[in-house]
């Protein structure tokens, strides 16, 4: 090889070499940005535990930090409050969800479907505020008449609102995965002499099963972390809740709440951070889970 | 060539535009204060166009922690500043001074279709602390209270706590609202609603009491029920939840914050407070502030 091809070859190898390396810094950037998260909250959130203990957070059902009489700790309320709404509203969102998107992938004519996507993804747009304001004026009343209370804001109407904002991340994601379904399984079931609504309940709905549960759990994360909807519309009474047609106050209505008004280092600043923490835990989970059924989904399927 | 044309176009264009100072004045806090804080700043703009004046909301509990982290010019505050925020102040090196721009006659509103029309103090203690729960218990029909209330950083809040409640806790079952207004609503839209605003939050734009909720009179003791809706129950003192309406700033007041201050205390500023429905300054209060200068 002469001197001018080894300059060549030389130089491409290390446009290469740095291209790898740049993606690889990118990979580990966004996990260095996780752990700087983690390790915030817990830096910060460390006081309140080492002074209050685990258990204050964890078993204690009354929140008040700023009473004159006991000061109290505890995420109880909170943590029940935050499964209601979210459970609440991922059971509207996810039979109605996947049916859609069953509907978009297998059923619908293509006139229909270029119509009804859009509408669904101008749906995802609309901001966590004018759907917490649909709460108070659409929703409130009419709960307040159908359930026979005084007022409409309680868990259901957060159910009924989450379920709103979850449905285009779950409706989307579910139809991509229902139309990548290789087209020979569907013909494979058609050979066999099934009918389209056999063939889509039990071959084309759990050959996607993955796809589909990993859109049930994004828009499970996008229930438990939404903030302004749930402080608008859910009452923010910070009782046990005793039913769904209470009050209640999530964590993330807590911590918007109560943020601003600490002063930074105080213990109040800290626990907030204590439950930002359990908050950030409990979607760590529902991911963690999501991944464990996927994989065993996926050793099934082979 | 055609980067150095648009270099020293740019640098013309920079040596042209008015960079005169203009004065800044940050003002933050209550709820309570914010639309008439908001409505006297607009009016000073308008005289003195060389001031920008921002005003945010956010409860008195943010105001003050923004004053006692030197973030603000003034505090907004519908409560005194407690002892350990003080303290708080005096570590960071900001020296807080009191000064009342109005009074407000804290109200407690009932839906209009309510048939109550007043209450004693005691028993509005023990409906907002969760002891009472049906409105039969205070004369009104079977059924069970709801309860609307601000949250934990705002003046309101505390204030109601420490006069109405004697600094017991809250309800659990009590809703947290995000401020006077969503409490007004709230109330006008519950047949069993109660709740407890800043008196300008009562009337529409019109000047007249909204018609989808009532004021109760309050009475304390053995005297009779007060409305908060005449003026002279306030500043005399027969209406048991009156207090003043506080700005709260860094150090002796100077330059730009004690004109705007000088401006809100003024006859033009009081009469824009009692404009919003809240009532002006008078008696010991008046003494107060002369003697933090004004």
């Amino acid at each position: 090889m002469t001197d001018r091809n080894k300059r060549k070859v030389t130089v491409r190898r290390f446009k290469e070499k740095t291209i790898e390396k740049f993606f690889q810094a990118n990979g580990i950037f966004s996990i260095i940005v996780l752990l700087g998260i983690f390790s915030l909250l817990l830096i910060e959130g460390w006081p309140a535990i080492k002074k209050l203990g685990v258990a204050e957070f964890l078993f204690n059902a009354k929140w008040n930090p700023t009473s004159f009489e006991k000061e109290s700790y505890g995420m109880l309320s909170m943590i029940i409050s935050t499964l209601m709404v979210t459970i609440g509203a991922m059971i509207l969102a996810v039979p109605l969800g996947i049916g859609c998107a069953a509907y978009l992938a297998d059923v619908a004519n293509r006139k229909t479907r270029e119509i009804i996507k859009p509408v669904i993804e101008i749906l995802a747009g609309i901001p966590s505020v004018v759907i917490g304001f649909i709460g108070i004026i659409i929703v409130g009343p009419f709960l307040a008449d159908l359930l026979g209370t005084s007022h409409g804001l309680n868990a259901i109407n957060g159910s009924i609102l989450l379920a709103i904002m979850s449905l285009p991340t779950i409706i989307s994601i579910s139809e991509d995965a229902i139309t990548s379904v290789p087209m020979v399984y569907k013909q494979a079931s058609y050979a066999l002499g099934a009918n389209k609504w056999q063939t889509l309940v039990r071959v084309t709905l759990p050959a996607a099963m993955s796809g589909i549960i990993a859109s049930v759990m994004l828009g499970m994360g996008r229930a438990i972390g939404e903030t302004m909807t749930v402080l608008m519309a859910c009452g923010n009474a910070p009782a046990f809740p005793q039913s769904i047609k209470n009050s209640v106050r999530p964590i993330t209505s807590t911590i918007a709440i109560e943020m601003g008004e600490t002063v930074q280092g105080g213990l109040h600043y800290s626990s907030l951070f204590v439950v930002a923490f359990v908050l950030f835990l409990m979607t760590f989970v529902v991911n963690l889970v999501s991944d464990i059924v996927l994989n065993k989904y996926q050793k099934v399927n082979r | 060539m055609k980067k150095i044309i648009s270099l020293i176009l740019i640098a013309i264009l920079f040596t042209t535009m008015n960079l005169s100072a203009q004065s800044f004045i940050r003002i933050k806090g209550s709820d309570t204060l914010i639309n008439l804080v908001q409505r006297l700043s607009e009016v000073y703009m308008e005289e003195n166009p060389n001031t920008a004046i921002a005003v945010t909301g956010g409860g008195s509990g943010v105001g003050i922690a923004a004053l006692i982290a030197d973030r603000v010019d003034i505090a907004d505050a519908s409560r005194q500043m407690k002892p350990k925020e003080i303290e708080a102040a005096h570590k960071n090196g900001v020296d807080p001074v009191e000064i009342v721009i109005g009074i407000d006659g804290l109200s407690v509103i009932i839906n209009a279709e309510n048939p109550i029309n007043s209450l004693t103090l005691e028993q509005i203690g023990e409906i907002f602390r969760g002891q009472i729960t049906n409105w039969k218990d205070v004369g009104g029909p079977d059924k069970e209270i709801s309860l609307y209330g601000r949250q934990a950083n705002s003046g309101t809040y505390v204030f109601f706590q420490e006069l109405v409640l004697n600094k017991k806790d809250y309800s659990a079952d009590m809703k947290r609202m995000n401020g006077n207004a969503q409490i007004v609503e709230g109330v006008a839209a519950d047949k069993d609603g109660i709740g407890y605003v800043g008196i300008g939050y009562v009337y529409d734009d019109k000047e007249n009491i909204r018609k989808d909720i009532k004021v109760l009179s309050v009475a304390q003791g053995d005297n009779e029920p007060v409305s908060p809706l005449i003026s002279e129950n306030v500043k005399s003192g027969e209406y048991p939840i009156a207090r003043a309406l506080y700005q709260y700033i860094n150090g002796k007041p100077e330059g730009e914050v004690k004109d705007f201050i000088a401006f809100e205390l003024s006859e033009k500023g009081q009469e824009i407070v009692e404009e919003l429905s809240f009532y002006p300054v008078s008696g010991e209060y008046k003494e107060q502030n002369e003697k933090a200068g004004f």
